[in-house]
């Protein structure tokens, strides 16, 4: 993606995804109700001034949803993204570096791990978790669990990595001059590695957005009343007809344009981090 | 020649429309899970209870909608010596599926073969209510009496889930008594049952039952599925649907949908009272609390929740028993209505202040408790939602848990890792009796505080009492004044909080004739040997 069309795509993708982080962030500010708050009598309303995007099936503000939703999902899987990334720098930096004994070990780690049903071992996790955990708390464990979970891909890719930078001229000739082992890893193979990681930290935050919205709807992840944008798309799981007959109210489909537009914005902005 | 040739097409086609009988057609709906067993006598999950529904004759029938008892391969019958002794007439010139005739035989080998230990079958458990051992003689080819070595009350309403089986078969599911057998199997795919050629029962007009030709069971565990199924005319039934998918359903005019009234399900909460639960004492102490219950209860709208997570298809509950269940249910008893301002007065009784919005006990500890429920269920998912902002109301904060199933059993019935669990109770069954297992303090299903060596409460023994009483006593009004009082300690104790009593709802193809719906299970199937196509034109249209 290259030349002025490109140039244009990339900054109206920052701008749309500086918008939406900034709603979210401000969600406080801009959200009309508590996003908890239940209007009994006015449930599934459509929009009016009143509730700019109508309300859910307990009568809650949809777009105020929306704007805590975004902030949660967003900024949390920022977190999980840093996590997941560093997590893979380290392992499989260090299992590249190292090689022999220790590689072999994060080799069949990485393959365990990729391996693994993901999905019952977070089922099985959030089972031993304390059930008496607030809201807020809840959502971060999730996260955590998510980016510490998915670790092991881009480990694979960071050892192979550091693997070829082992190989190459100026790090024979830094050890030829008899440097340190930590001083080579510092300051010869990692700044070779900050573009590999740059582009796995943007390509996983999409990944975990998805991650959430997929345990939202099976009914884990965040849970009530704290709105996710896994838990708003599971209020699409009723419209499954009026989505097929396109018949479904298009308000409702809101989380559903964010989430493509976040996602869209990160892939556009990620594609350009690898090419660079 | 044309012309004559449409009309004289239609003409046969419009005469079996206004025929007086409709034989023929296969009736087609789902399963949810493929069944465990196809020994009657072994089902325990609803696909082999609902196979061996279809499939099997039994004695004596409980009618589902008037909730009378009604003979089957039984003409007569009486209960003598207090309980213990049952003398039954069997019908005459009736044949099993296979041909062989039916006789006293049968009855003994079913009864043998149904309390013998090492098959362990959970139908006869029902028949072993103390030791000894029940006796089952044949007395001539037509008649049997059976001992009881305990009075056995309500011992008729057991013999409606107690499939006869031939004496001269090895395999129980080769000859049958009921209106269908099983023909054709594919596991995981479909069950098909074929009518039975010598079915005993026929309608007014001499013709043998059941109408249906076959019947196709087809296992499909998505629910989204069935429903698509059915809105296509795929399916032709459709039991237990949720209520936003039948008010989906009217959205889209689709027709023969039936709300059946209020179900003999019930949606309820409980607190976790055992003294060996991971919690802290202080919150024992609240959930021991009578007063600290009635609060939640009275805080909770039950009226809200109808309105808007079962769109006015359920009821607010009033306690253990359904008005569905005509007989047992206490009519004295109300739903709890709902009063923050009462709930707060009596939470101060105990001690409990509201301070800056948030209610705090005697000790200054915030009250804030967890309701831990199953991942996956919308309509508790969004129950607990609701109980979350009412008891906010009241300065009380509530995290909700959901968890798979497994977990959730995990949590519940051995680690009681939990505070409060907020679930439902589906009963199969209309007599107390099949809810000891509930009441009984030493039970290991008593939800709040199982396995009690001796009833750790005067309520809990008295409720011991009263359920032994009736399950012993022969006199109906006895019993029913005994378990009458049994209700109005659980609204006065609350152990559990009702909530609501889900309404039975279905959907039903308008190409179905002689469809007698009942809230109770098996809901449209419970006379499937009298239901018929309009025409076998339209037997695979909805």
């Amino acid at each position: 993606m290259t030349g002025g069309f490109g140039r244009i795509l990339r900054m109206l993708s920052a701008t749309v995804l500086g918008a939406i982080v900034a709603a979210g962030l401000l969600a406080d500010l801009i959200a009309p109700w508590p996003y908890e708050r239940q209007f009994r009598e006015f449930t599934n309303a459509p929009p009016s001034s009143q509730f700019p995007l109508g309300t859910d099936d307990l009568g809650r503000d949809r777009f105020s949803r929306l704007l805590h939703g975004t902030r949660i999902s967003l900024l949390l899987a920022v977190v999980a993204a840093v996590l997941a990334t560093a997590a893979a720098a380290i392992i499989g930096g260090l299992a590249g570096y190292y090689g022999g004994r220790w590689d072999r070990v994060v080799t069949d780690g990485t393959d365990l791990m990729l391996s693994l049903p993901w999905l019952f071992v977070l089922l099985t996790v959030r089972a031993m978790l304390p059930l008496d955990v607030a809201p807020a708390a809840s959502v971060a464990i999730t996260f955590a669990l998510l980016g510490l979970l998915d670790w092991a891909g881009p480990a694979r890719i960071v050892r192979t990595g550091v693997r070829e930078t082992l190989d190459s001229a100026f790090v024979l000739a830094a050890r030829s001059r008899g440097l340190a082992r930590p001083r080579i890893l510092l300051y010869h193979v990692l700044p070779h590695l900050v573009p590999v990681l740059t582009a796995q930290f943007w390509i996983s935050i999409p990944i975990f957005i998805l991650a959430e919205a997929n345990l939202g709807m099976l009914g884990l992840g965040v849970t009530e009343p704290l709105p996710s944008w896994g838990g708003l798309l599971r209020e699409l799981e009723s419209q499954s007809t009026a989505i097929l007959s396109l018949s479904v109210p298009l308000w409702l489909l809101a989380p559903v344009g964010v989430l493509l537009a976040v996602v869209g914005c990160f892939q556009i902005l990620s594609t350009t981090e690898v090419t660079s | 020649m044309k012309k004559f040739l449409g009309p004289c097409l239609l003409l046969p086609a419009l005469l079996l429309a206004l025929g007086p009988q409709k034989p023929g057609g296969e009736l087609r709906l789902a399963l949810q899970a493929e069944p465990r067993t196809l020994d009657p006598h072994l089902a325990a999950d609803e696909p082999s209870d609902l196979i061996r529904y279809l499939t099997s004759g039994v004695l004596i029938r409980l009618n589902r909608r008037t909730q009378r008892l009604e003979p089957e391969l039984a003409t007569s019958w009486k209960l003598s010596d207090g309980g213990r002794k049952l003398a039954i007439r069997l019908r005459e010139g009736v044949k099993f599926s296979d041909g062989s005739p039916f006789t006293s035989q049968d009855v003994v080998h079913t009864f043998q073969r149904l309390i013998d230990p090492a098959r362990n079958s959970p139908v006869g458990d029902g028949f072993r209510p103390g030791s000894g051992h029940l006796a089952c003689q044949a007395q001539g080819d037509y008649a049997v009496s059976i001992e009881f070595p305990e009075p056995l009350v309500s011992v008729e309403k057991l013999l409606d889930g107690v499939a006869i089986l031939s004496s001269g078969s090895s395999q129980p599911e080769s000859a049958v008594l009921g209106p269908f057998y099983l023909a054709e199997r594919k596991p995981g795919v479909y069950l098909r049952l074929q009518r039975n050629p010598n079915f005993w029962k026929r309608d007014d007009r001499g013709t043998r039952l059941p109408y249906l030709d076959s019947i196709r069971l087809e296992i499909q565990r998505n629910r989204d599925f069935e429903l698509l199924r059915f809105r296509r005319g795929e399916f032709h039934l459709i039991n237990n649907l949720d209520a936003q998918a039948f008010e989906r359903l009217k959205d889209e005019s689709a027709g023969g949908l039936l709300d059946l009234g209020v179900s003999t399900d019930s949606e309820q909460m409980w607190f976790n009272m055992t003294p060996a639960a991971p919690i802290p004492a202080y919150k024992k102490a609240w959930f021991r609390s009578r007063n600290f219950r009635r609060a939640i209860s009275e805080a909770i709208n039950r009226n809200d929740i109808v309105r808007i997570v079962y769109k006015g298809h359920a009821a607010p509950a009033a306690g253990a028993v359904p008005s569905s269940n005509r007989f047992w249910f206490n009519a004295n008893l109300k739903p709890p209505a709902h009063k923050p301002s009462a709930a707060l007065a009596r939470l101060a009784q105990d001690g409990f202040r509201l301070q800056d919005g948030l209610l705090k006990d005697s000790a200054g500890h915030d009250v804030e408790f967890s309701i831990l429920t199953n991942a996956g269920n919308k309509s508790r998912e969004k129950m607990a939602a609701m109980i979350q902002q009412d008891l906010k109301a009241i300065g009380i904060r509530v995290n909700v848990a959901a968890l798979d199933f497994p977990s959730l059993l995990e949590k519940i019935s051995r680690s009681f890792n939990y505070e409060a669990c907020l679930l439902g109770l589906v009963n199969v069954d209309l007599d107390p009796n099949l809810q000891m297992n509930l009441w009984l303090s030493s039970s290991s299903n008593h939800q709040w505080n199982p396995n009690q060596k001796s009833p750790e409460t005067p309520w809990e023994a008295e409720v011991d009492r009263l359920m032994r009483q009736q399950a012993s006593d022969p006199d109906p009004a006895q019993r029913k004044e005994a378990f009458d009082r049994v209700q109005e300690i659980v609204a006065e104790e609350v152990p559990f909080i009702y909530l609501v009593n889900r309404n039975a709802l279905a959907g039903v193809s308008p190409a179905l004739e002689n469809v007698q719906p009942s809230a109770l299970w098996p809901q449209t199937l419970w006379n499937a040997e009298r239901m018929s196509f309009s025409s076998p034109l339209r037997a695979g249209s909805r």
